[in-house]
């Protein structure tokens, strides 16, 4: 057995504003073990980022709070480490790297400098021997001519060097758990195939467990070995990837497999969208956040929240309609005629 | 069928003005020869990363931009020569919507307002035959007569994306430059506009010319699609065939990049990494201006002279290829390169 990196458990991190409680994270639980790349996939707005936050404990206060559940980090809650022991945490153990580059680059200071101090700071490293682990770290990100950009600005590399630069950073010292947040969403294909590319060979060096997050199937498809779907807040679906891509159980997921064109199609096929609007966290019903878009929507869905059903190992479900029941619809569906169970 | 646009040579070469005197130091060769056709009623996708000169080259067609070179043809009609009158009637013709509808939507006016306006500038109806009008135009896209009243504000991205087709839609144009105009929205609401698109075309006979750098996006929604990269088009061909036996090694590795969900796929995938970043169209690289990346460069002739776009070995007409070294197919067969 792997080792066990970290478990979430019943994870709620709501956010307190004038408008209203919104409700970000609800009963979010997930483990992640060593060498394991978990996916967490989601539309705008549906938490994932927040989940990561919260993991990270970097959620501002106000407005926002961890309300309930635990984080344990082998064998350790992070809840209940102090902030100071929570910051060693996150430069030694836990890293992330952020969508936006420049949200964790400092644009008037050097690449270099900056990778070096985080180094210094966490592994008291001289400034001499950080600097030149700077350097080994941009070559190994695939920085070219890492000895000349190492003395350059964030302003002078492009999008694509400077998520290289960050992953640097959160490499640096040798963390356990990676945490990816959008790492290419601004990025060109090509790019984001070149960072992609560097992910999976950093994990591959340093056995980490990596969480992947991302709105595109596709990415998870590629890097994940399981995959969580959110929306509203809420888990309606986990499990091994192949689990969740042939052997779905949630409508969500059945339409977000439907609203995706594939590259591969051979004979042009119309997409099924899934009808209606993104929820608005404020208005969410009690019950399941996808209620009002459902097609298969009961009269027990907006009010309750289902209880967690494991139709396979490992793969868990949040849904009202029947097990044999959502099999039959998901026969019936286009996007899964030919994306059968194995 | 026939060409409802021709494009020939087209260049769009912006100045880069630096000093007190503000001289021209140099360009920025964003659209840099560019040539193609859209048949009536078809789609043709345009596809490319980010700077390498889509927008601009739908800016240029309308006229939105003024052109460097070249020629743009109209149903015949050069539009780039075209008089005020003449331009006047090809800007009812020809309509275009964007990626991001808010920065579009005037945000004091009302939907009725906005989506009016063409009808206005033309001088198109009474006010109670324009507000008809208005009404149609949001069932048509998949509104309702009570969002008329209401401010860009109040909604969301996908719809706000729908009042902008509305407007566009207003004058009954022939053909419609969609530039990115699904790339901000949610997948789900992504689907449901990619939808739409295809029933009003069907519907109302439209031709598109889709801009949008996501390549699965662009294969699904269109008939050919033309490859551009650094101010140029690389491969252009049917959108089937362009997946299946690509060409040109930067269609090869931009397919091979796209990620597929189908973890089953995926796993099976040969995927070609690109090395390096896409050059600055300020200083374009001399010869092919994809030699500095391509893994099958010889220094002689790919950095000599940019190859001309042409039909290569067995290929059909359907495909057109700029590079010295194309992968060939055998006519029986060949498999698809990024399988
Ligand atoms: N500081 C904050 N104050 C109030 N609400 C917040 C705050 N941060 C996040 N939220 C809310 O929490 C919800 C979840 O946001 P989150 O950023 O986790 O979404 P996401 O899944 O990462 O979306 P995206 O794909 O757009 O990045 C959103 O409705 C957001 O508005
Ligand atoms: N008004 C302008 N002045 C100077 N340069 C410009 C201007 N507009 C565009 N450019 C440059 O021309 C090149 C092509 O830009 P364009 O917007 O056409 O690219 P694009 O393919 O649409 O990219 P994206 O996918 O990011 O929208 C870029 O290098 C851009 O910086
Ligand atoms: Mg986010
Ligand atoms: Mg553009």
């Amino acid at each position: 057995m792997a080792e066990r990196l970290l478990e979430v458990t019943d994870l709620s991190t709501h956010f307190f504003t004038y408008a209203g409680e919104v409700k970000a994270v609800d009963g979010v639980s997930f483990t992640l073990d060593r060498d394991e790349t978990l996916g967490i996939v989601g539309e705008s707005g549906s938490g994932k980022t927040v989940t990561a936050m919260s993991v990270m404990r970097l959620i501002p206060d106000p407005p926002g709070r961890i309300v309930g559940g635990t984080i344990v980090h082998k064998g350790r809650d992070l809840l209940a480490v102090s902030k100071e022991e929570m910051s060693d945490i996150r430069g030694n153990d836990v890293a992330m790297i952020f969508q936006d580059p420049m949200t964790s680059l400092n644009p008037v200071f050097k690449i270099g400098d900056q990778i070096a101090e985080v180094i210094r700071r966490h592994q008291g490293k001289s400034k001499r021997e950080s600097w030149k682990m700077a350097v080994d770290l941009l070559a190994k990100v695939g920085i070219p001519d890492p000895e000349e950009r190492v003395n350059q600005y964030p302003f002078e590399y492009s999008g694509g060097m400077r998520q290289r630069a960050m992953i640097a950073m959160a490499i640096s010292c040798n963390p356990d758990i990676l945490i990816a947040d959008e790492p290419t969403t601004a990025l060109d294909v090509t790019i984001q195939a070149q960072i992609m590319d560097v992910i999976r060979e950093m994990q591959a060096q340093y056995h980490s467990g990596v969480i992947m997050i991302t709105h595109d199937l596709g990415v998870v498809a590629q890097m994940a070995d399981k995959v969580m779907v959110m929306y509203g807040g809420r888990t309606l679906e986990d499990g091994p990837v192949d689990e969740v891509y042939y052997n779905a159980h949630h409508p969500y997921t059945w339409g977000l497999l439907g609203s995706l064109p594939r590259l591969d199609e051979t004979e042009k096929q119309r997409l099924t969208p899934i009808e209606g609007q993104p929820p608005n966290l404020l208005l969410l019903p009690a019950g399941c956040p996808f209620s009002g878009r459902c097609l298969y929507e009961m009269p027990v869905c907006a009010g309750e929240f289902p209880a967690l059903e494991m139709v396979e190992p490992g793969h868990g479900v949040h849904c009202w309609i029947p097990v044999a029941e959502r099999e039959k619809i998901r026969a019936g569906l286009p996007q899964f005629v030919h994306r059968v169970p194995s | 069928m026939s060409a409802i646009l021709e494009v020939g040579d087209l260049k769009k070469h912006f100045p880069i003005r630096s000093g007190v005197l503000k001289r021209t130091t140099g360009h920025v060769y964003a659209v840099d020869g560019v040539s193609f056709a859209i048949q009536e009623g078809e789609t043709l996708g345009l596809v490319g990363e980010s700077g390498c000169g889509k927008s601009t080259t739908g800016r240029v067609l309308l006229r939105l931009l003024p052109a460097t070179g070249g020629s743009v043809l109209f149903d015949g009609l050069d539009v780039m020569a075209a008089p005020r009158a003449a331009l006047q009637r090809l800007r009812r013709d020809m309509q275009i919507v964007f990626q991001d509808p808010y920065a579009c939507l005037n945000p004091r006016r009302t939907v009725k307002n906005i989506i009016a306006e063409p009808l206005r500038i033309h001088d198109i109806g009474t006010e109670a035959e324009r507000k008809r009008r208005v009404f149609e135009l949001l069932e048509t896209v998949g509104l309702t007569v009570e969002h008329a009243e209401r401010y860009p504000h109040e909604f969301s991205g996908g719809q706000r994306q729908r009042i902008g087709v509305a407007r566009a839609l207003a004058l009954n144009p022939r053909l419609i430059i969609c530039d990115e105009p699904v790339s901000a929205l949610d997948v789900s609401i992504q689907a449901q506009m990619i939808n739409l698109l295809e029933d009003l075309q069907k519907e109302l006979k439209l031709t598109y010319l889709f801009i949008a750098h996501d390549l699965s996006v662009v294969k699904h929604i269109s008939d050919r699609v033309a490859v551009m990269y650094l101010g140029k088009i690389v491969e252009i061909a049917d959108s089937k065939l362009l997946y299946v036996k690509p060409q040109h090694p930067y269609t090869e590795a931009l397919l091979s990049a796209v990620p597929i969900p189908d973890p089953r796929t995926e796993r099976k995938r040969r995927r070609v990494i690109l090395e390096g970043d896409v050059p600055s169209p300020a200083n374009p690289p001399s010869g092919c201006v994809f030699h500095p990346r391509c893994p099958r460069m010889q220094p002689d002739p790919c950095t000599i002279a940019m190859p001309p776009l042409e039909v290569v070995g067995t290929a059909g007409a359907d495909q057109k290829v700029a590079c010295y070294f194309p992968t060939l197919y055998d006519p029986a067969g060949g498999s698809p390169a990024s399988a």
